[in-house]
């Protein structure tokens, strides 16, 4: 047989990227050395949006690789790993990826329901859906979340629900009235500058 | 540069996070920041440790291990992330946790060690999860210390958090997979108790297969039933982990493997499409070992072909193909031709491959996959699947003689719009080769000759060969050949000119002999043979033009190549199989002073074992042969490492009259370092029954104790000797393979008087597979056009073998008249040297006649010479 008994190691995830409808990167991080530089890792991309973005499939092999992936409005998810890791646990990765994201972006879009009516930077809030625009206003969260879901390759936690509730973006447990005073501190500085700028 | 507003009072927590935001985001494009710029920032950003912002501080510890590798003095960082791993606030430890074990080294994980037993013991899932991941990260870098935290993890691995349960089971494993007992002691452990995590069983299934691999236990162990009762678990990953390990365990029954085949079966009509790839793709493994379990499931794989997503599709065709029986390849050759337009070139290579395959199972079907292929060949696609495809025709073609003329107009048919030159070449060097022999070869001529109008340089060269084979050929073409050529003399690539004008003089003298020498069997020289001998040439100036017929051995000393005299007073290299290593073996004897005479190496036999694998002192012989002598070459392997052995050599005593000339001892020979001694023999000249020859070999050394560790050996040493096993010298180190693509014309070139015809009985062998393999690795002569593949339910059979020793060419088909009865075997020589090696002409083959008898008891020879 080709492939010989795995090693039994936590380290299942190879890279965890999002592209894109352009299959350009938006967020891209690898955990080992199979592709050690940018230039490799471009290329690797390239490959994969032009084999992925065409069907509506969501698993492939590629380059000795196994590609799990969803795609969602103008936005492509891809968790990688070996070609002989278990498929399934990729596929645990990768939901919990979309799943936590798009709850903490309907969250958001709850809290910026509430108190945010005069600040031209959070419009994009109303907007439920995991897309390019509101992920880019929100790259902390997605930060955040993909460094609760894996750590240098290993799988921290697959439950999207427990991921959000540590990512905690603001306004979870801390006080309205202090958020609100930011906010509006914010929102005020916000205007400043913008006055200023014309 | 913006990092400079974490300096300002009060900290604005949100535009330092946009600001941290901006810098990973630009770490993630691949945006390269300076180590003085990094370290600037990062400087600043440790300020940020005021803010209470918690967000802000996540963006910090997530900075900070983004930024660990490019900036410096990340140290100072620590202490402030040290209070947060222990402080109140359950959502800072976890990532804190995380951020300070990816900065500290080794010296400084002793100063938090303490926390970190503190913190994998921790009641907060999050923060046990991230300290055991973290020490999983620094087991590479600090063992030792992780060590210490065995027993916390421990405990951590019964906790209720699933997560914990995984990373702990984890982080233990891999504490201890050096000790095999305790990975026995905890498998058990875990397997009674029972896991919660599906990620934890998956882990867990692991670890007992690589355990069941390594003790090569039977498959009735308990830990075969653990992972066999995982079959039954709720979580789909958990089963079909399950059912995966049992696939990939070696030397698995039938029996074994069915209850993980008929979960992959359930799997395949999953909605999921992971699941049902993952199921397709372990079915496709087992398919490859055992195809009859998969049998079952063919249904389910046939639903699949028309799944959406190609790569499932692809699977299940060769995962079918595999299995299926030949009734059912008819079925699978049009459902695949449906899609095959839609899926990517690799996996229209898989396909190609798996076709080929299944021509070789059922060589009846080949009209069907040869319509099929054509079919594809018609369709776009890059150069890679054309390529495969093309091989895939060809091997047809070789394998079944039937489908040779089908195969051959499909080539033609794609070679008239191919724009891979390389593919066009190669099937119009196959046209060449098989064309002429089809019932109409003609037909052939028209798709060559369009080559050579249309094609770039490299095609009509390769055309213009093609179409001269043809005319040496068929005589009743070769007007009109000649008239091609003619036309083609006229062409505007000097190569395609010279080569034209070169094939119309030959094919003009209408010789067979020139036809044989010069159309079919063309030079096959060593190439960096030649090139030696050119460059050995060109640095020695001398009057005559370099004629490769006059060339004495004396001026190229060094080139591997005789230069020897053809009957029709043509020139023609000797060929060469095996040339890079060879070359690699005459490079080593020309640097040893005492070979320097020996004149050029003919030929050099593989290697022998002379002792068994695994005793003290490992001994492998390469036979080199060369025109009056022999070489025997020792590679010697001291595996004592408490001895060095010096002035090792090989005392040989032949039982015929071979003469030892000449030892070359190893001067010394280091634990595990291989040397070479060398042994010359010479070859008696008289007597013509000793070309085989059996050797006792004695290993005769000096030893010196020395001590294992340093190697120092001891000052005084003894002599020892050390039996090897006999060495054979037989026919075959005598005789160089020698590929004649054309046999017929090598064989009427070498002429009749040189025949010969002696009958022997093969009385042990039973079939004529096995007389034909014998006989070839008997003569070490290199079976032609493939005549060594015996068809079926025939009971003789023709051999052709082409051979050539040092002092002759020889060239003997044997055809094999009666099943395990009697072997005819015509022998014709050339001679091609006059006078004096008349009498070695007929040692060799006189010998030859004796050795068959004495392998081929009882004789029953009739000598018809």
């Amino acid at each position: 047989m080709d492939s010989p008994i795995l090693e039994p190691s936590l380290y299942t995830v190879k890279a965890v990227l999002i592209l894109d409808n352009d299959g350009d990167r938006l967020y891209a991080k690898y955990y080992d050395d199979t592709y050690p530089t940018v230039k490799e890792q471009k290329a690797f991309e390239k490959n994969i949006f032009n084999k992925t973005h065409r069907t509506d499939s969501e698993i492939a092999l590629l380059e000795g690789l196994t590609v799990v992936y969803k795609s969602n409005i103008d936005l492509f998810f891809y968790v990688i790993g070996s070609s002989h890791e278990n498929e399934l646990m990729l596929m645990a990765v990768l939901n919990c990826l979309f799943d936590s994201l798009s709850q903490m972006l309907r969250y958001l879009n709850s809290l910026g329901g509430t108190h945010n009516n005069n600040s031209q930077t959070t419009f994009s809030f109303y907007r439920k859906n995991v897309e390019r625009r509101a992920l880019l206003e929100n790259m902390e969260g997605l930060f955040l979340a993909v460094d609760e879901i894996v750590d240098g390759g290993v799988i921290l936690e697959s439950d999207p629900q427990q991921v959000v509730h540590r990512v905690a973006l603001r306004g979870d447990d801390v006080p309205l009235t202090e958020q609100t005073v930011t906010q509006v501190l914010q929102s005020a500085k916000e205007q400043i500058k913008w006055s200023l700028l014309r | 540069q913006e990092a400079r507003i974490f300096n300002e009072t009060p900290i604005n927590p949100r535009r330092c996070l946009h600001i941290l935001t901006k810098i990973i985001y630009l770490l993630n494009q691949g945006e390269h920041f300076g180590t003085t710029e990094a370290t600037e920032a990062f400087f600043a950003m440790t300020r940020l440790f005021q803010s209470n912002d918690q967000t802000l501080r996540r963006m910090c510890y997530l900075t900070i291990k983004e930024m660990a590798n490019i900036s410096e003095d990340v140290i100072i960082v620590t202490s402030s992330l040290t209070k947060d791993m222990t402080g109140k606030e359950d959502v800072y430890r976890g990532p804190a946790i995380r951020a300070l074990c990816r900065i500290t080294d080794t010296t400084m994980l002793q100063a938090i060690e303490r926390y970190m037993k503190q913190a994998i013991v921790d009641k907060v899932p999050s923060v046990s999860s991230s300290a055991l991941v973290s020490s999983l990260h620094m087991v590479k870098g600090s063992y030792d210390v992780v060590k210490r935290w065995v027993n916390e993890a421990q405990e951590a691995a019964s906790s209720d958090n699933i997560m914990v349960q995984y990373h702990a089971l984890g982080l233990l494993y891999h504490l201890r997979k050096n000790d095999r007992l305790a990975v026995t002691k905890m498998l058990n452990k875990f397997t009674k108790s029972g896991l919660k995590s599906p990620f934890a069983y998956c882990m867990l299934i692991r670890i007992a297969s690589k355990l069941l691999d390594e003790t090569e236990g039977g498959h009735d162990s308990p830990l075969f039933d653990f992972i066999e009762s995982c079959l039954r678990n709720k979580n789909e990953m958990v089963v079909y982990e399950a059912a995966s390990a049992i696939v990939h365990m070696p030397n698995c029954t039938a029996r074994e493997l069915a209850p993980a085949v008929s979960v992959l079966q359930l799997f395949c009509s999953s909605p999921k499409a992971a699941l049902r790839y993952a199921a397709v793709r372990t079915l496709n493994k087992v398919a490859m070992k055992h195809p009859s379990a998969v049998t079952a499931c063919n249904l389910d794989l046939e639903n699949l072909i028309t799944d959406s997503n190609r790569s499932i599709a692809t699977l299940a065709i060769t995962t079918l193909l595999k299995t299926g029986s030949e009734s059912s390849v008819d079925r699978l050759m049009k459902q695949i031709s449906s899609f095959v337009s839609e899926i990517s070139d690799e996996f229209k290579v898989v396909v190609v491959q798996a076709i080929s395959a299944l021509c070789q199972k059922y060589p009846r079907k080949h009209s069907v996959m040869m319509n099929f292929l054509s079919n594809m060949l018609r369709d776009d696609g890059g150069f890679d699947y054309k390529r495969a495809i093309v091989d895939c025709i060809i091997s047809i073609i070789e394998e079944n003689p039937e489908s040779k003329e089908t195969g051959l107009a499909h080539l033609c048919e794609f070679i008239e719009d191919c724009e891979h030159t390389v593919l066009a070449t190669k099937i119009l060097h196959l046209l060449g080769k098989e064309g002429p022999r089809t019932p109409q070869p003609s037909k052939y001529i028209r798709f060559i000759f369009n080559r050579v109008v249309l094609e770039s340089e490299a095609v009509r060269a390769a055309a213009v060969s093609a179409l001269a084979k043809f005319g040496a050929q068929n005589d009743d073409l070769l007007p009109s050949v000649l008239v091609l050529m003619q036309r083609c003399m006229m062409d505007s690539d000097d190569e395609v000119r010279d080569r034209a004008t070169f094939y119309m003089n030959v094919l003009q003298q209408k010789q067979k002999a020139l036809n044989a020498a010069y159309i079919f069997n063309g030079l096959s020289v060593s190439v960096p043979g030649l090139e030696k001998s050119l460059h050995q040439y060109t640095l020695e100036p001398s009057e005559k033009p370099f004629d490769m017929k006059s060339v004495p051995l004396a001026t190229a000393p060094i080139t591997e190549q005789k230069t020897e005299m053809a009957p029709v007073a043509t020139s023609k290299l000797p060929e060469k199989l095996a040339p890079s290593r060879q070359d690699i073996y005459q490079e080593q004897l020309a640097a040893i002073p005492e070979f320097q005479g020996l004149g050029p190496l003919f030929k050099s036999s593989d290697q022998v074992q002379l002792t068994e694998a695994e005793t003290e002192y490992v001994v492998r012989c390469v036979k080199h042969t060369f025109v009056r002598h022999m070489v025997f070459q020792f590679d010697c392997t001291n595996t004592l490492n408490d001895q060095l052995l010096q002035k090792v050599m090989v005392q040989m005593e032949p039982s015929e009259s071979y003469e030892v000339i000449q030892y070359v001892p190893a001067t010394s020979l280091p634990y595990s370092q291989p040397g070479s001694c060398y042994t010359l023999v010479r070859l008696p000249d008289d007597d013509p029954t000793a070309v085989s020859c059996t050797f006792s070999c004695t290993m005769k050394y000096l030893v010196r104790d020395c001590d294992p560790n340093t190697g120092e050996p001891d000052d005084d040493g003894y002599d020892d000797e050390y039996v090897l096993e006999d060495l054979e010298v037989t026919v075959a180190d005598h005789i160089q393979k020698v590929l004649k693509p054309n046999f017929g014309a090598a064989w009427e070139e070498v002429g009749d008087e040189f025949e010969k015809e002696e009958t022997f009985a093969l009385s042990s062998v039973r079939t004529l597979d096995e007389a034909v393999g014998n006989i070839v690795s008997f003569l070490g002569m290199q079976p032609c056009e493939r005549s060594d593949k015996v068809p079926e339910n025939k009971n003789s059979h023709v051999l052709f073998l082409a051979g050539e020793s040092p002092v002759r060419r020889l060239n003997s088909p044997v055809p094999l008249v009666a099943k395990r009865a009697s072997v005819t075997l015509s022998v014709r020589k050339k001679e091609k040297r006059t006078g004096g090696v008349q009498s070695r002409l007929e040692r060799a083959q006189s010998s030859k006649t004796t050795l068959m008898l004495r392998s081929m008891a009882p004789p029953a020879v009739d000598a018809l010479d």
